[in-house]
């Protein structure tokens, strides 16, 4: 116990403080806040869903949860079931055998619900482009606010989708 | 050994896998199944190619370690009635990767005992085989009946709980089916295929340089070991070889990815034993190593920073201080984590004795990479069968015995020390010269193998080239089709709660598997 309280003295909070970090993240997070206590009462949640893709957007996305983005310290935070989000974070070209699960979801999902389409592949079909197996980009299956390009988009940037996504709906 | 007990005659492969290939007919194919099970050979993939539209039928090939690197079988079957002998009998790992070329290309395994459809669910009628050439890749079909059959437990007091395609975090989509008596589990059975998107089937529209992003998006998280391994493929099948500094790179970013995901891996195995310390420490450690990444190789995975030829950018001398300094400071840190956790009662009362494979069980079933390591098994093809930089480094292989969570978390630690130490050997001894030769050009019908040690286990690409620098088939293969049968022995008298401690402890991919 003593060493782990003292590793947690040590490192100290590394949640990057807006003015002193990267500008493009102060921006972000003082928006969030104020747009997710506008519209969502100060807790926005989100439901992931992972439609076809290759893994990597969702290192990306477990990365927004890291001490340095810290999502949740915006209170945003993501939820086990679609029944209880705000939005769902779609990744992946969607693969013809995750359409139906992805439609449910989206069924499942209370509105006003937005979605964020997240990546290359969510966004266009990326590489893996349409075909037998897969029906291309989120936007094929179910109706997409927002759409973050990259390959993977950086944290920054889902967060950035993120805001603009609330930002559109209200 | 072997080889010569066959009396088969073996063609060598070019390239940086040491690999001989024997086209067999089935009582050969079946005979040598068995005698390389007999001879501790490890099945490392199997899969199959149509040859029809050049008036042959189909093949089945079997890729299997032996000591001194791989053997290839090629078994060429008809076009009418393709079929070949199940060699599940004797490497039960084979069973999956049989029900996918069937799924794929129609070729049946004869005698298997289980012919479910493993990658169809209900995308193509049962019919179709994408794989087969005539099929147009743009081809869109209505959902077909995709009724899956678990293998049900009867028995007062037995019930199951569906778990998935959609799980309840941010995790790739599959379906576990648990049957549980009380909250002991009696049986886990997993589906997969749900991230099935047509991976190979693309790879045949793509020109060889092109090839090589889509190799690196098999399973994002191993990026560097796909694009490493397909470029080993290409290079073979050119014979020609990258640069000394390319391939001493290559091994920079390989040891860099698995660190990355180590240290990503054992904040979360913490979280789910219930120290959330832990996984503010461990992503705090990786966030700081992957945005070293993106100033070093330009992407925080190293996306396509390996390519056919060599590699696509250098690091500059004031890069390797970065990741010398990085790599002081990751150690004394990592070092002080490991005594939390091997102090903590809580921790180590949760990763002891849970979710074991034995030894036993980790030779018969095949057990592969970290995973296998853990299980008293000590392949490893940085030291087994090193390639450049890999036989100058002398790479100790991380062991132990007990199979258990306690385990596979000791050997990331070890495997982090050890990919530590020789990255700093990589930064002092990186040779000067170019960075590429260029993609290579390997001529129509020329074949080559890749065979990298990833992260997770050993990653493995067969391709064939088509005219015009294109690809005629090329087919990745991950470590996870070796690893996800093991887990649902190691659930097994595990209660409920602790499957995700146990899931996270292997991390296996679904992209990588469902293709």
């Amino acid at each position: 116990m003593y060493r782990i309280l003292r590793q947690i003295a040590r490192v100290g909070i590394v949640t990057e403080p807006g003015p002193e970090a990267d500008e493009n993240l102060r921006d972000t997070a003082a928006r969030i806040e104020s747009e997710v206590a506008r519209s969502f009462a100060g807790a926005l949640a989100i439901r992931h869903v992972d439609a076809g893709s290759c893994n990597g957007c969702e290192l990306e996305i477990h990365a927004c949860s890291n001490p340095y983005y810290n999502l949740e310290g915006l209170g945003i935070r993501f939820v086990a079931s679609p029944r209880h989000a705000d939005m769902l974070l779609v990744t992946g070209p969607v693969s013809r055998h995750m359409e139906e699960a992805l439609r449910r979801t989206y069924d499942a999902t209370p509105a006003p619900k937005v979605v964020v389409a997240v990546g290359d592949c969510g966004c266009t079909g990326g590489i893996f482009g349409e075909g037998y197996a897969s029906r291309g980009r989120v936007a094929n299956v179910i109706p997409v606010d927002v759409s973050v390009p990259g390959c993977p988009p950086t944290p920054l940037a889902i967060m950035q989708g993120i805001l603009t996504a609330i930002t559109r709906r209200t | 050994m072997v080889p010569d007990e066959l009396e088969l005659t073996w063609e060598r492969l070019r390239g940086a896998v040491s690999a001989r290939r024997a086209t067999v007919d089935a009582a050969q194919w079946r005979a040598g199944a068995e005698a390389l099970s007999r001879e501790s050979g490890r099945l490392v993939a199997l899969w199959g190619s149509d040859r029809r539209d050049l008036g042959e039928g189909f093949d089945v090939q079997a890729a299997f370690a032996v000591r001194d690197g791989l053997l290839v079988l090629r078994l060429p079957v008809p076009a009418l009635h393709p079929a070949f002998p199940d060699i599940s009998a004797f490497f039960p790992v084979a069973g999956r990767m049989q029900r996918a070329l069937h799924d794929m290309l129609g070729i049946v395994a004869l005698g298997a005992h289980d012919s479910r459809p493993w990658l169809r669910h209900g995308a193509w009628p049962p019919d179709v085989y994408p794989l087969r050439r005539d099929l147009d890749a743009a081809t869109s079909f209505p959902a077909s009946d995709a009724a899956y059959e678990f293998v049900s437990v009867s028995g007062e007091g037995v019930h199951e709980i569906p778990v998935g395609p959609v799980h309840a975090g941010t995790i790739e989509p599959g379906h576990f089916r648990f049957s549980v008596l009380g909250e002991r589990v009696m049986r886990l059975e997993e589906h997969l295929g749900y991230k099935h998107k047509g991976i190979e089937k693309r790879f045949e529209s793509m020109r060889i340089e092109d090839g090589a992003r889509l190799a690196g998006r098999v399973s994002g998280d191993s990026t560097v070991a796909y694009a490493w391994a397909y470029a080993m493929a290409v290079e073979g099948a050119a014979g020609v070889e990258p640069p000394a500094r390319a391939l001493w790179l290559r091994g920079l970013a390989l040891e860099r990815e698995r660190v990355a995901n180590h240290l990503g891996d054992l904040g979360y195995i913490g979280n789910d034993a219930g120290l959330g310390f832990a996984l503010s420490q461990f992503s705090r450690l990786k966030e700081d190593w992957l945005r070293l990444n993106a100033a070093v190789f330009g992407h925080r995975y190293a996306m396509d920073f390996v390519v056919p030829g060599g590699v696509a950018s250098d690091v500059d001398s004031s890069g390797i201080a970065r990741l010398e300094a990085q790599a002081d400071r990751i150690e004394r840190e990592v070092r002080a984590l490991r005594d939390t956790f091997e102090e903590h009662a809580g921790l180590q009362d949760r990763f002891r004795t849970c979710g074991i494979v034995t030894t036993e069980l980790a030779v018969r079933l095949g057990l592969t990479g970290l995973a296998g390591r853990a299980s008293g098994r000590s392949e490893d093809l940085r030291a087994d069968l090193p390639s450049p930089p890999y036989d100058q480094l002398d790479v100790q292989v991380a062991r132990h015995g007990d199979g258990d969570v306690a385990a596979r978390v000791s050997v990331r630690f070890d495997e982090i020390l050890e990919s530590l130490r020789l990255m700093r050997l990589i930064l002092d001894r990186l040779p000067a010269g170019a960075l590429t030769i260029g993609c290579p050009d390997p001529a129509p019908g020329a074949s080559g193998l890749g065979w990298v040690e990833g992260w997770r286990g050993e990653v493995f690409v067969a391709l064939e080239c088509a005219p015009g620098r294109g690809i005629r088939r090329c087919h990745p293969h991950d470590p996870s089709w070796q690893n996800w049968p093991l887990l649902e022995h190691a659930i097994l008298g595990n209660i409920v709660p602790d499957f995700p401690l146990i899931n996270k402890s292997f991390n296996l991919s679904y992209a990588g598997v469902d293709l």
